[in-house]
């Protein structure tokens, strides 16, 4: 067996290394300091920090994106993969920071703990990014739960918001379990816990039913994280339960980190064990393109139906996944660029559906929206035609490179069924747009929804709808960093 | 010159189509009817440099396709075969196009009138100059949507569009057999150019093809198929219900189209596809056979119709019987002068009937007329000549004098021709064909006197306030009449030479059977006379012998048509003039001849029960059962509703209890690892 060195510590070399994670772990601090010490009035303060703060460490990030590099004895990694999915996490959070800031003053939520507890919750994403060993994988994935299950119940006067967080908290834990369960199989079956000598002992070594096992039980406990059936239980509930900009939140961040981490774990150590975790991954894929795409046709919360549109679109990102490749790494990276896109934008429309009475979840109070707000269902429309995947917007790209990726590694199958889902898909995202476009409306949505909203949906509607034109870095980044990772 | 002919028209149709309404009504009739008189001009020009000077040849226009073997050009080929149809299609065209200003000045869509009009006139024209069979089947498709396209101007007319889907349907069928026709000549020749097929076509005689499971002759099945064509353009004999329906139309329209034009394309196509017929014995007797039924069949039919263009219908249904039995006996020449002289008298019969019509404010029943020479006393004298013409009145002076030329109408010459070469031809339906013509002559005589009599002659039973304004129609469409009434009265006399008389070799130069053709034939015959016996040996004689016999047939065959003619006039006296209160009596004793006569032998009601009911029942299972319940139940319905099924049931999945949620992470984890224990357990 060949022997693998691990740099030794250099906690100088290493702390440099990780200095965007040290300046967001300090930053919180600071920012839950200055809310503690100040009085709620400047939760506002504290939010606009926060999202400087995730912008200007996605921007140091890019920044400091070089060679892959390991820290700590090999159990932290950066490289261009770590940076394009960081990027990916920090820009999802700082959006939903911006996204909240009207939502939590209607509902009178306003207070400094949610920004922080987001700031936190990246914080564990970049972990998870740049995990190298199933120690700091395991620690990553933790400290971003835990943030969430708060998150989840952070309106802790109503009963649908902690039902939400408490169920997401007892299944976490769950899957948690089996993650640690299927760690410890590993460990016992290889003798260690590190990415880099885990590679080589199970290229070396014989098939081990057992280590199969650990791995089997290792992609349950992300499997959840990423929603993918049939681990997605708890998604409906909490989208459903959780306040809308944490579902928004929830919706988008996380799956980039827990997926990247899929990639991570399975692209680089286990790639020897392709032809076991694949089929884990081709069932999951499947099972959650199908659910995806036949539950959500029977909801009528929107924000349920974004829930399942996520587990489906999980399932498409996981055919990419499947194919083991540096194609397929790069589209399943490109797919949640674009995937993070179209859903910012989504849920800043359902962010803006409020009436006098309140906020409205039901996919009926958009009826007739393209009388009322034309420009708000023109939005809608684009994005809705995007994550049905009909050309040329951003949604159509995204499918057909990870469906070009599976079919380029004999994966048809998947790729015949993700179309055909795919087609039952398009019902539920189609009659959206019907229901916008062509129903008698629905009293009218409050006007006003701030600046930055409106700017956010712009954007994402720019970006979705010019993906054809701009695309090209994205897609060229995406690659550089699956090489980066897969070598 | 050929090009300007053949362009002419269709720059016509595009300019009153598409800019009909910028230009303005006006400008539509006088820019299609001025391009189609100097289309016209043109065509007698290259009438008299190809039939006198012979300047035959064929002008590449376009390379159309090319596809492996296959390579059809857009051409125009000039001979006199393909000169005679210019002269009658452009010559009749021209005339209804400036009739037709006079007849349609009150209709509100003139433009499309008139861009129809030359459309179709392009299309025929397209068909008459083919070098190739696909060029013929485009004008034979062009000219059958120009067709439908007249017969429903008046759209909003319920039986107008019903007529104009019955004449495109019932040519469908007969445009399939053509088709086939046209695949299976490529199918053997590898060619579909007219040269390269005519001059193959002697070596293919004695093969045999396979078709519809059985061995057929190759060239009997080609040429019946070809034939099948023609039987529904023309309106032959089972083919034939669409013809009468088609006066729905604009009167014109039915001159142009439904009498002197598109309805002889079969008969020049019979013509053009001579050296294959004259190969195909077979299917020249049963040319012969149709032609001759129809002329019989349509002329009984006409006997007792009381709407006067329906009357003119079946007259044209008979007489291009007429043509085709003529072309059935080899006698090609003889079913080309027919075609040409009956394009003048039965356009002149249409358009004085139109005048009619348009006198009476639109009334075609008879029985609402009569009397009218008074009122309308030009359209009176043109009808005369038309109905002379048709009915074929003339002195036959030559039979007492050779010094003596023939005096007589257009119809006098080239009909008795077609009557004598039937009874000249040794084949096997010549003498069926013969007594079937002398009697539909005695009919035609009548039912065309018929019309005469009821319409201009008797007491008048029509309105008093219609008949006081009638009056001759303005100049404008009494000048065709004229000009079409000249060609009735003098086009037989002096085009019977050169057609079917001594100089008939030279005018035709060629063009309608090839010489050198002709003589493999009779080299190669001798094979099939030996076995076929007396229908093939007739046909080593061809055409020549035909016309030359024809002039031998005994006194009372020449005197014959003239004689039936005369009684067919005595008894349309008879009941409509002397005595005038019969056949209302008739009518109403409503007599099992009669009533069959009448209803047309029943064929409409026939093909109702036969085909339209059963299509329609067809179609009726198929939409209901097999679109609806099948496709769509098990399709789109189907697949719809089962997605709901799976829905419903995938949404009851998630009940909302914790405890279902963890049993099922816990299902799915277990599934998997007991997956790996069986499928690696097995691998080790």
């Amino acid at each position: 067996m060949e022997t693998v060195t691990l740099p030794a510590i250099d906690i100088a070399r290493d702390m440099g290394l990780i200095a965007p994670e040290i300046t967001m772990a300090v930053a919180a601090m600071a920012l839950l300091m200055l809310g503690v010490f100040q009085s709620d009035a400047r939760s506002r303060l504290v939010s606009n920090l926060s999202a400087v703060l995730l912008v200007a460490v996605a921007a140091f990030v890019v920044m400091t994106t070089g060679e892959p590099k390991l820290a700590f004895g090999g159990s932290f990694k950066v490289d261009a993969f770590a940076s394009f999915a960081k990027v990916l996490v920090l820009c999802g959070s700082a959006l939903a920071i911006l996204m909240s800031r009207g939502f939590l003053h209607h509902e009178k939520l306003e207070r400094f703990e949610f920004p922080v507890l987001i700031v936190l919750a990246t914080l564990g994403m970049m972990m998870m990014i740049s995990a190298n060993d199933l120690i700091s994988l395991y620690m990553g994935i933790e400290l971003q739960s835990l943030a969430l299950y708060v998150l989840a119940s952070f309106n802790r006067n109503s009963a649908r918001s902690t039902e939400a967080g408490l169920k997401y908290f007892v299944l976490g834990a769950l899957s948690s379990g089996m993650l640690l369960y299927g760690c410890s199989l590993i460990y016992g079956f290889t003798g260690t816990t590190n990415f880099e000598v885990l590679g080589t002992v199970v290229t070396g070594g014989e098939m081990n039913i057992g280590l199969i096992f650990g791995v089997t039980f290792l992609i349950a406990g992300l499997a959840f994280k990423v929603s993918a059936v049939p681990f997605h239980m708890w998604t409906p509930d909490v989208y459903e339960g959780s306040p809308t900009p944490v579902t928004a939140f929830f919706a988008a961040a996380p799956k980039v980190a827990a997926l990247a981490l899929f990639m991570r774990v399975l692209g680089d150590p286990l790639l020897p064990l392709i032809h076991e975790w694949r089929q884990i991954i081709f069932f999951i894929s499947v099972a959650s393109m199908v659910l995806g795409a036949f539950a959500a046709i029977g909801q009528n919360n929107i924000k349920r139906l974004m829930a399942y549109s996520t587990i489906g679109h999980m399932g498409y990102a996981l055919v990419g996944l499947a194919a083991g490749t540096v194609a397929g790494v790069q589209s399943v990276l490109v797919y949640l660029a674009i995937y993070l896109v179209t859903n910012v934008g989504v849920f800043v429309c359902i962010l803006s559906m409020r009436r006098k009475e309140g906020m409205v979840e039901e996919i009926s109070d958009l009826s007739g929206l393209s009388r009322t707000r034309p420009m708000m269902a023109f939005a809608l429309a684009i994005f809705m035609f995007s994550l049905a995947g009909i050309p040329p917007l951003a949604g159509f790209f995204g499918k057909f490179l990870v469906f070009f990726a599976a079919v380029d590694a004999g994966l048809w199958q998947l790729a015949v069924i993700g179309l055909l889902a795919s087609v039952v898909s398009a019902f539920y995202y189609l009659r959206i747009i019907k229901v916008m476009y062509f129903d008698e409306p629905a009293p009218v949505f409050e006007r006003g929804i701030g600046t930055e909203m409106r700017l956010i949906l712009t954007g994402s509607a720019a970006l979705v709808l010019l993906f054809a034109v701009f695309g090209g870095p994205i897609i060229s980044m995406a690659q550089h960093a699956a090489v980066s990772l897969m070598g | 010159m050929a090009q300007i002919i053949v362009f002419l028209p269709l720059l016509g149709a595009l300019i009153a189509g598409l800019f009909g309404r910028a230009i303005g009504e006006r400008s539509s009739e006088v820019i299609t009817s001025s391009f189609l008189v100097v289309s016209a001009l043109l065509s007698c020009v290259v009438l008299y440099n190809v039939g006198f000077g012979h300047e035959t040849g064929t002008i590449q226009v376009l390379r159309w396709m090319e596809s492996g073997d296959l390579s059809i050009d857009w051409a125009l080929r000039i001979d006199t075969l393909t000169a005679v149809m210019l002269v009658v299609v452009t010559g009749v065209s021209s005339l209804v196009h400036i009739y037709s200003i006079g007849y349609m000045h009150d209709d509100p869509h003139r433009s499309r009138f008139f861009a129809y009009l030359s459309l179709f006139t392009f299309a025929m024209l397209m068909l008459v100059t083919s070098d190739n069979f696909v060029q013929l089947f485009f004008g034979w498709e062009g000219v059958g949507l120009a067709s439908y396209l007249l017969i429903g101007f008046w759209y909003k007319k319920e039986t107008a569009n019903a007529a104009a889907m019955k004449a495109f349907i019932v040519n469908r069928v007969g445009d399939f057999g053509f088709a086939l026709g046209i695949a299976a000549i490529y199918f053997t020749f590898g060619t579909l150019n007219y040269d390269e097929v005519f001059a193959a076509a002697p070596e293919m005689v004695g093969h045999s093809m396979s078709f519809l499971g059985a061995d057929f002759d190759t060239l009997t099945v080609i040429c019946l198929l070809l034939f099948m064509g023609a039987m529904g353009k023309s309106a032959q004999f089972l083919l034939h219900t669409w013809l009468p329906d088609a006066m729905e139309g604009p009167t014109p329209v039915s001159a142009l189209i439904h009498a002197a034009t598109m309805v002889t394309a079969g008969v020049f196509l019979v013509c053009r596809a001579a050296p294959l017929f004259e190969l195909a014995p077979v299917a020249l007797g049963f040319v012969t056979f149709i032609g001759a039924t129809t002329a019989f069949f349509a002329a009984t039919v006409g006997l007792f119709q009381n709407d006067i263009k329906r009357v003119i219908a079946y007259s044209t249904c008979s007489q291009l019987g007429y043509m085709f039995f003529a072309a059935g006996v080899s006698a090609y020449q003889v079913a080309m002068f027919h075609l040409f002289t009956h394009a003048f008298f039965k356009a002149l019969l249409f358009l004085g009937a139109g005048a009619v019509i348009h006198a009476m404010h639109h009334e075609q029943d008879m029985r609402k007329m009569g009397g009218l020479y008074k009122m309308l006393p030009m359209t009176w004298i043109l009808m005369l000549v038309g109905t002379l013409a048709l009915t074929g009145v003339g002195l036959p002076l030559h039979l007492i004098s050779d010094a003596l030329p023939n005096l007589g109408f257009a119809g006098f010459f080239s009909k008795d021709a077609a009557i004598e070469v039937a009874f000249a031809s040794p084949g096997t339906f010549g003498p069926y064909a013969f007594w079937m013509a002398i009697i539909a002559a005695a009919m035609t005589s009548f039912y065309s006197f018929r019309v005469l009599f009821m319409t201009f002659h008797g007491q008048t039973r029509a309105d008093e306030k219609v008949l006081s304004h009638a009056h001759d129609a303005p100049a404008v469409m009494m000048v065709p009449l004229i000009a079409l009434a000249v060609g009735a009265i003098f086009a037989g006399g002096l085009f019977a030479n050169s057609f079917i008389g001594d100089g008939q070799e030279a005018f035709w130069n060629g063009s309608i059977l090839p010489i050198e053709i002709h003589e493999a034939v009779a080299d190669d015959g001798h094979a099939v006379a030996d076995s076929d016996g007396e229908e093939a040996a007739a046909h080593d004689d061809g055409a020549m012998s035909i016309l030359e016999a024809a002039h031998h047939v005994p006194l009372w065959v020449k005197l014959s048509p003239l004689v039936v003619t005369l009684f067919g006039f005595l008894v349309a006296w008879y009941y409509y003039i002397s005595k005038p209160h019969l056949p209302a009596q008739m009518a109403a004793r409503n007599g099992l001849i009669y009533s069959f006569f009448y209803n047309k032998w029943y064929f409409d009601e026939l093909y109702d029960i036969l085909f339209v009911k059963p299509a329609q029942r067809i179609g009726r299972f198929l939409w209901k059962v097999g679109d609806g319940k099948i496709i769509d139940g098990f399709g789109p319905d189907g697949v719809s509703a089962r997605v709901l099924d799976i829905t419903r049931n995938v949404v009851r999945l998630q009940s909302g209890y914790l405890y279902h949620y963890a049993f099922a992470m816990l299902l799915g984890i277990a599934a998997l690892v007991t997956w790996f224990m069986f499928s690696q357990g097995g691998g080790q």
